[in-house]
């Protein structure tokens, strides 16, 4: 019951309770659960796409060597994992017994194999991750030894392994153009669940897997169904016939979201979403002079009204964010950090320091703001801040775009005043404080610096932390990071909110991770 | 002596042939479109990823050919499309052929329920609304058909949800089967029809409104006409009279709309498809669009502007058909 009571510390409140009596009730095997998906996904294997549409599919097909839990990292293909002095090899014990689906045993070679050929050359994020990977050796069949140039933090490959670490089986991929792959939109792994079909457009099937590893009683359910339904309005009412089970990552309105969590066939939640927290952020570009000036800055985020916003838009699903890193990193993050309350007269007094008076009309001056098009948070975040921002004098043009205009209007063409988006925290902080705030990307990449924001003491604070590897130490420099950002202010992180899910009651043990709808799900079953 | 060439045939030909430039045209035209819209392919795709590295975008643009100027890739893709290759959707990684060739079917199905449940009933409404007129039942029918026609397809479609599927629970919220039921035979034909009825009713109602308004008013207008009441006089009543003489008259104005509309309903099947997330040819074009899937688009408009061109000459053969008086040359 040790993880129980740290779910209660954790999040406490009723969903708890639910979970804790539904553990004591006899678990009934058999039957098949539909998971509502917003979008189809062309590649199902996520040694190729870091992304939580592909987890949600192939993690129950596909197994990383290391899962998170609420009682921490746990292994799920490796047992145990250590790091030499140096920092330069990290050796991971491989489970054995473990066979992938067409019956042959997965072994190091198979680790061997993804991790130079798919983690370091095509897997997005991993390839930045690895880069010092030189070679993994393979000493015994079920012990990997990954050997780096330069020193790897255990805590950071450990922290990247459950989505960063999915090996493929070598001898249905070596020798093959592996973006090609068949197998890629078939995927054979190791979990609990078989992949059968993916029909285009409607569904994608798995079957149970009769060997699967962790014993004969895994996994409970007989199939996994996941249905392609694009339109959030219907899909909310699928959920309402009973025709899907769950919906995750905001599948449907929180107009219906809100609706339905009074409905008691339903649990609504932000649980098992904590591995995925974004930030619904701010973002300015340093190259525009007006924005350059860091009281104007400042007298932006005292203009945010971000409980207000907090209220109406997450409807209380979020806490205010304090910098790149969110509450739910553990150690690497801190509380101690300049914050910029609600003041309106305080910002308009910055303002006037900064010289930008209001003229005959009571504007100070005009921005062109772009909001992302990733969903109702991001566009109604968008409209509230140029509201906002009219309050206090400054006129806000909006700009909306789909994906790809915006995407290229903020990231390659910088044609924007400001912009605002999410960016969704991942894991360790490494990977995310490089990507955004560390300067020297390629002009382009998508989530990256797209504020022209270039501080040495960032810089060296980053880099810092990435080749450290005494924990202590490491979560200091973060501490750092974090209070540089949030003076030097490049980006509002304002909000920070988990994802949200509904769940039919029939399922049992569900979001019983912190990451738990890219998961395996083999203790999931149905009341039925 | 050479083989007399039926007059129906030299016209089809040369229909056909005429079409090739217009369809070339369109492919030219709708490619250039496509490129106007900022972002790429790549853009969606690393946006649903949530972000990549500058070498693993700069690896997918080189892999799909998008490094090259738009004019190499326009000419690249005429070549293909010359040997009748749709290319690769990136998107869903298979041939866009395949893509295609999967949801057509149902399209098609959606497209012939709706247009034929529309005529009929279109037609046949409207024929009595003008026996009618100016009655109880013409007025209902009337009134009838502005409420059907006022309404979006859009809104329909989710109240049809919201009565059948979730309070009534007799039909499926969407999809074209039921999934994991793998049935065969006719309880598959039971389950598909099952699955078609509201997608049908939400696409067909706003046509069936146009077809009936027409209709009446067609039928009023040859209702008048001397030819009628000449055969009135040779006692041709009820129903040959309605039948034989009015209809196949009033016809001609609802066929030429038929004809023009059917470019439309596959666009209206666009909205009806993503509501029941139909896997047909509408909704790929939504998401190919969203997602920048060039080479499906390109394949969707391909596809559409031959089945429009076909619809047109059908539409001109019927004309013939129904008034012999309409030459084909």
């Amino acid at each position: 019951m040790r993880g129980m009571r740290g779910r209660l510390l954790l999040l406490g409140g009723a969903l708890c309770v639910v979970a804790a009596t539904a553990q004591a009730e006899e678990v009934k095997r058999g039957g098949t659960v539909v998971i509502h998906m917003v979008s189809e996904q062309g590649v199902l294997n996520p040694a190729l796409r870091a992304s939580t549409g592909v987890y949600q599919i192939s993690g129950k097909i596909m197994e990383p060597l290391i899962d998170k839990t609420y009682d921490g990292y746990v292994g799920v293909l490796a047992t145990e994992w250590s790091s030499s002095k140096d920092g330069k090899a990290i050796t991971f014990k491989l489970r054995e017994g473990v066979k992938w689906h067409d019956g042959k045993p997965f072994t190091c070679d198979d680790v061997a194999f993804t991790a130079m050929n798919l983690w370091k050359k095509l897997l997005n994020y991993s390839t930045t991750l690895q880069a010092n990977l030189e070679a993994v050796d393979c000493p015994t069949p079920h012990t990997a030894v990954f050997k780096y140039s330069k020193p790897m933090p255990l805590e950071l490959l450990v922290a990247a392994m459950p989505d960063l670490g999915h090996p493929v089986p070598k001898h249905l991929y070596e020798g093959t153009d592996i973006l090609k792959n068949p197998y890629n939109q078939k995927p054979v792994g190791t979990g609990p669940f078989k992949f059968v079909e993916y029909k285009r457009g409607e569904y994608i099937i798995a079957e149970r897997n009769k060997d699967y590893w962790r014993g004969k009683q895994y996994p409970y359910l007989d199939r996994v169904i996941w249905r392609f339904i694009p339109d959030k309005a219907a899909a909310a009412a699928a959920l309402e016939a009973g025709e899907i089970h769950e919906s995750g990552f905001n599948g449907i309105s929180m107009e219906d979201m809100v609706r339905l969590s009074k409905d008691p066939r339903f649990d609504v939640g932000s649980k098992g979403f904590e591995n995925n927290v974004a930030h619904s952020t701010v973002e300015f570009n340093l190259r525009n002079p007006i924005l350059a000036d860091i009281r104007v800055r400042q007298a932006i985020y005292h203009a945010l009204d971000i409980d207000f916003a907090l209220k109406t838009i997450m409807r209380g699903y979020g806490k205010p964010g304090r910098g790149p890193i969110p509450s739910t990193a553990g150690a690497n993050y801190t509380d101690n950090v300049p914050t910029y309350a609600y003041d309106l007269d305080k910002a308009k007094a910055l303002l006037d320091e900064a010289g930008y008076k209001p003229d005959a009309n009571g504007i100070r001056f005009k921005l062109k703001h772009r909001p992302a098009p990733w969903g109702e948070y991001t566009q109604l975040w968008g409209e509230y801040y140029a509201q906002a921002l009219k309050k206090i004098g400054i006129a806000v043009e909006l700009v909306t775009n789909d994906a790809p205009g915006f995407l290229n209007g903020v990231y390659r063409d910088h044609d924007f005043d400001t912009a605002n988006g999410w960016h969704q925290f991942r894991a360790d902080p490494a990977v995310s404080t490089t990507v955004w705030l560390r300067s020297g990307a390629p002009v382009g990449t998508a989530w990256s610096n797209q504020f022209g924001y270039k501080s040495d003491k960032m810089d060296g604070l980053i880099d810092a932390a990435a080749a450290e590897l005494d924990p202590a130490k490491r979560a200091d420099l973060y501490h750092q990071v974090q209070k540089l950002e949030m003076t030097d202010l490049p980006v509002i992180f304002a909000i920070e909110h988990p994802f949200l899910a509904i769940t039919s009651k029939k399922l049992k043990n569900h979001h019983n991770t912190p990451r738990w709808d890219s998961s395996s799900w083999y203790d999931l079953w149905l009341d039925q | 002596m050479s083989l007399p060439v039926p007059p129906l045939l030299t016209y089809t030909v040369r229909r056909v042939v005429q079409a090739i430039p217009i369809i070339i045209l369109i492919m030219i035209g709708s490619f250039l479109l496509i490129k106007l819209a900022p972002g790429d392919t790549v853009d969606a795709l690393v946006g649903d990823m949530g972000g990549a590295d500058p070498a693993f975008i700069a690896r997918l643009r080189a892999e799909y050919g998008l490094d090259e100027s738009v004019m190499v890739q326009l000419w690249r893709y005429m070549l293909k499309l010359a040997q009748f290759d749709f290319g690769w959707s990136y998107v869903y990684e298979q041939p866009v052929i395949t893509v295609l060739m999967s949801r057509i079917g149902n399209t098609m199905l959606l497209m012939a329920s709706s247009l034929a449940m529309a005529f009929t009933f279109g037609v046949a409404l409207g024929a009595i609304a003008a026996r009618r007129a100016y009655s109880w039942t013409d007025n209902m029918i009337s009134t009838l058909g502005l409420v059907f026609y006022a309404m979006p397809s859009f809104f329909l479609s989710l109240l049809l949800i919201l009565i059948f599927s979730v309070k009534l629970g007799w039909l499926p919220v969407g999809g074209i089967r039921t999934i994991g039921a793998f049935k065969t035979g006719w309880a598959d034909v039971a389950d598909v029809a099952r699955h078609l009825v509201m997608p049908t009713a939400a696409l067909s109602l706003i046509y069936l409104a146009f077809y009936m308004r027409l209709m009446r008013t067609s039928v009023l207008e040859v209702m008048d006409l001397d030819f009628v009441r000449t055969a009135r006089a040779k006692g041709a009543g009820g129903a040959r009279l309605m039948f034989h003489h009015v209809m196949r008259n009033a016809l001609l104005p609802v066929v030429t709309l038929l004809g023009l509309q059917f470019s439309t309903v596959l666009g209206g099947s666009v909205i009806v498809e993503t509501i029941f997330s139909l896997p047909g040819i509408g909704q790929l074009a939504y998401t190919s669009v969203v997602k920048r899937d060039l080479n499906t688009l390109m394949g969707i408009i391909a596809i559409s502007s031959i089945i429009v061109v076909i619809v047109n000459v059908v539409t001109d053969l019927v004309y013939a058909w129904l008034d012999p008086r309409i030459e084909l040359k």
